[in-house]
């Protein structure tokens, strides 16, 4: 009797030593959903969601606060696959979705007062006080928030245009044609 | 005689090179112009070096390559440049893309071709020469031959295979060059074994070319190097690179290696061709081989000169009445051109006129009722049933894990199907959707990782902008205490100064004004730039103005007066 007890109670203290051990040893630091969830939003960091950033959204939508149709640069194609993550059902879009764009400074009309460069999240402006800015096109996520900052509305949209090099092979569609009505004997 | 191996799969269409056999190659006229593309190489896209008005010689540089992995591209006449930017290339996607055109002065001058002393060079400065003559892979790839002309660094060369297979029906462009220009050929592939050391050098050859068989072995004989000509059996895709080297040495090469890692590495006939001539004779890519065949009164092998228009090259050879575009490639992989004034660049190597008579077109799309005729005819192992349904419903993960980037696009499996589904084009797509992807979440990343160091450095400024106040206020501080402390010495009264602005909101102040000044100049800008209509006006219309003006002043009265 003693010994089952005995026998019962070391078995505990090692597996509490143990279980203790590895609680400390293999910590994982912060939630690994929001990685997770992180990873499928397009990084704009535009804030349209509602939230500063695509981090802050990520950490809402894992704690159930947020919905995951907020983000509009990601697109269905985002909300989808943040449904399939999450067990979520699929919701359309809370907005409507635009074609990919990015940001273009009319040179001639900028005055070089740097509250674009403050307010881009990526720095893809470049430029200094009273000297020309320009848009680094290819690091530009198409966040628009440069736009409202700008005092002299210099800024605009342009939509990417398609490449040979960023061209994609379509889905192979093929139209239906009409049968050729057969002659009544 | 060396024992052959065999590759998997494979199918035998009709060959159809006889029709365009018959006759040696011909040197095609001068075009009307030709648009060279900048991008005709695997890799960096050439900066142009020329602009519109420059007179260029044949053979000049007109795109400098631009990094390792890219190759030159040089005028292919003398005569103008008339436009440097976007023009249609030789694309499924029919866009545009930077090409040089040049209006020919109708003399073809060359440059000043200088012959490279072979012997006296480094290996280094060989390949840089190659670069700098624009030579890439002529077998459809267009791959920057020198880049593939360093040996690896622990395994050793054992062979170097020579490609003359060219086992697509319809082109005879390779077995014609084989023929008539062996000799060359064969000094090319010396000086590729003399930059990469291999034990053997194997020259492959469908066996349904013996003619170029002989001549390759004659030329091998006449130059006195020990090259092996083997003729292989004729079965597409023979000519890919990966089951070439697998008839000729055994070897398979495994997913996601380069043939170097088992010693071997693979040219074109027309490759080593032209890099011989590039380094013995000084003349840089400027023309290809190309055969002109399908729905044609004479089809023929051409020296056609980059850029030429496809429309004009065609029409060297009578195209039939019932021609309806042309396709660029073989009828395996290659592809209609959505335009028939796209230039001829170095990957092209065969137009067929297309008509529906010699190409019916395909019949419906059937379901795939899982016969597996396809695993069995894919060169390369896959699956393409498997692939195809993931393809379909658009779920790429499992298409990679069928490894559908080993699918080399050959289209046997459409060959064979007998419910007539376009397999290859589906795996385009399923691949050119995962590129995008690939390429859509780097950015992503680097997005994230330039908006974290941005938070990172706002942050910092601002403490250090903090600490920095803090200490000026200290000083100030202690200057006020330093004052106070020798006016209560010298016993004068309190200051009676007026409480002056605080120096920061002063700042604030001016930056407002320079920030509403710009503003103010910038609208002004904007406005005289903006075209009004009520400039140059004729007199009558002034008085049209004036009097609309006039019943507005009016109406707007009478709209006060209610």
């Amino acid at each position: 009797m003693i010994t089952a007890v005995a026998v019962m109670a070391l078995g505990a203290v090692i597996l509490g030593f143990a279980l203790g051990y590895a609680s400390i040893k293999f910590k994982v630091q912060g939630d690994p959903l929001v990685d997770k969830i992180d990873g499928i939003l397009p990084q704009t960091q535009c804030g349209q969601c509602g939230y500063p950033g695509c981090r802050p959204y990520a950490e809402a939508i894992a704690k159930s606060e947020a919905e995951i149709n907020l983000c509009p640069p990601g697109g269905m194609e985002g909300v989808r696959r943040l449904a399939d993550l999450l067990g979520r059902e699929v919701k359309p879009l809370d907005a409507e979705e635009k074609p990919k764009a990015v940001a273009f400074i009319d040179e001639a009309t900028c005055i070089g007062c740097t509250l674009c460069i403050q307010a881009c999240p990526v720095d893809a402006i470049v430029g200094a006080a009273k000297q020309m800015h320009t848009i680094v096109a290819p690091l530009c996520t198409g966040c628009e928030l440069c736009l409202p900052p700008c005092p002299v509305e210099c800024i605009t949209m342009k939509p990417l245009v398609e490449t040979v090099e960023n061209w994609k092979w379509k889905y192979p569609v093929y139209e239906i044609q009409a049968a050729t009505p057969r002659k009544a004997a | 005689m060396r024992s052959l191996f065999k590759f998997k799969g494979g199918v035998k269409p009709p060959t159809q090179k006889t029709q365009s056999v018959g006759e040696p190659i011909a040197a095609a006229p001068l075009p009307s112009h030709v648009s060279i593309p900048l991008h005709q190489s695997i890799g960096g896209t050439p900066r142009p070096i020329v602009q519109a008005g420059d007179r260029v010689l044949k053979g000049q540089k007109i795109g400098e390559a631009d990094g390792w992995i890219s190759a030159a591209v040089h005028a292919s006449t003398s005569g103008t440049v008339v436009h440097v930017g976007p023009q249609v290339v030789p694309h499924p996607s029919g866009l545009a893309a930077p090409c040089v055109v040049i209006e020919p002065d109708g003399l073809d001058t060359w440059i000043d071709r200088q012959p490279v002393d072979i012997s006296a060079l480094t290996p280094e400065a060989i390949r840089e020469a190659l670069r700098d003559a624009g030579v890439v892979g002529l077998g459809g790839a267009v791959f920057p031959t020198h880049g593939k002309l360093t040996a690896s660094k622990t395994v050793p060369m054992e062979e170097l295979v020579i490609n003359g297979a060219e086992c697509e029906p319809y082109i005879t462009c390779d077995d014609l060059l084989m023929r008539e220009r062996a000799e060359d050929v064969v000094r090319g592939a010396a000086l590729f074994r003399d930059l990469l050391q291999p034990k053997r050098v194997l020259i492959g050859i469908e066996d349904n070319k013996p003619e170029a068989v002989a001549a390759m072995a004659a030329a091998v004989k006449a130059v006195g190097e020990g090259f092996e000509v083997v003729a292989v059996p004729t079965r597409y895709p023979a000519g890919g690179a990966k089951q070439l080297i697998r008839v000729l040495t055994g070897k398979e090469v495994p997913a996601a290696k380069r043939s170097t890692d088992l010693g071997v590495q693979c040219f074109n006939v027309a490759t080593a061709y032209t890099a011989w001539r590039a380094l013995a004779y000084g003349e840089p890519v400027v023309s290809r081989v190309v055969t002109v065949t399908g729905n044609v009164e004479r089809p023929r092998n051409y020296e056609v000169a980059i850029g030429t228009p496809f429309a004009e090259l065609l029409a060297l050879t009578g195209p039939r009445a019932d021609t309806q575009g042309i396709i660029m490639g073989g009828p395996m992989m290659g592809f209609l051109v959505p335009d028939a004034q796209v230039p001829v660049v170095k990957a092209t190597n065969c137009l067929i006129a297309h008509s529906t008579a010699l190409f019916p077109p395909p019949p419906p799309e059937m379901p795939c009722i899982r016969c597996g005729e396809c695993a069995r005819a894919c060169p390369h192992e896959l699956q393409p049933f498997e692939m195809y349904w993931f393809s379909r419903a658009k779920n790429f993960g499992k298409t990679q894990e069928y490894n559908i980037f080993d699918c080399i696009e050959c289209g046997c499996c459409s060959f064979v199907c007998p419910s007539r589904i376009p397999l290859v084009q589906y795996f385009r797509f399923a691949k050119s959707e995962i590129w995008a992807r690939e390429a859509e979440k780097n950015a992503a990343e680097s997005a994230k990782a330039r908006f974290e160091f941005k938070q990172f450095r706002d942050e910092r400024e601002k403490q250090e902008k903090a600490e920095k106040l803090a200490k000026a206020a200290a000083a100030q501080a202690a200057k006020k205490a330093a004052e106070a402390a020798a006016q209560a010495d010298a016993g004068e009264n309190p200051a009676t100064d007026v409480p002056a602005l605080d120096p920061a909101a002063q700042a604030e102040a001016a930056k407002k004004a320079t920030i509403q000044a710009a503003m103010e100049r910038a609208r002004v800008q904007r406005e005289a730039a903006q075209p009004r209509n009520i400039e140059n006006l004729s007199p009558t219309q002034e008085a049209q103005v004036a009097s609309v003006d006039a019943r507005r002043s009016d109406t707007g009265g009478n709209e006060n007066n209610q």
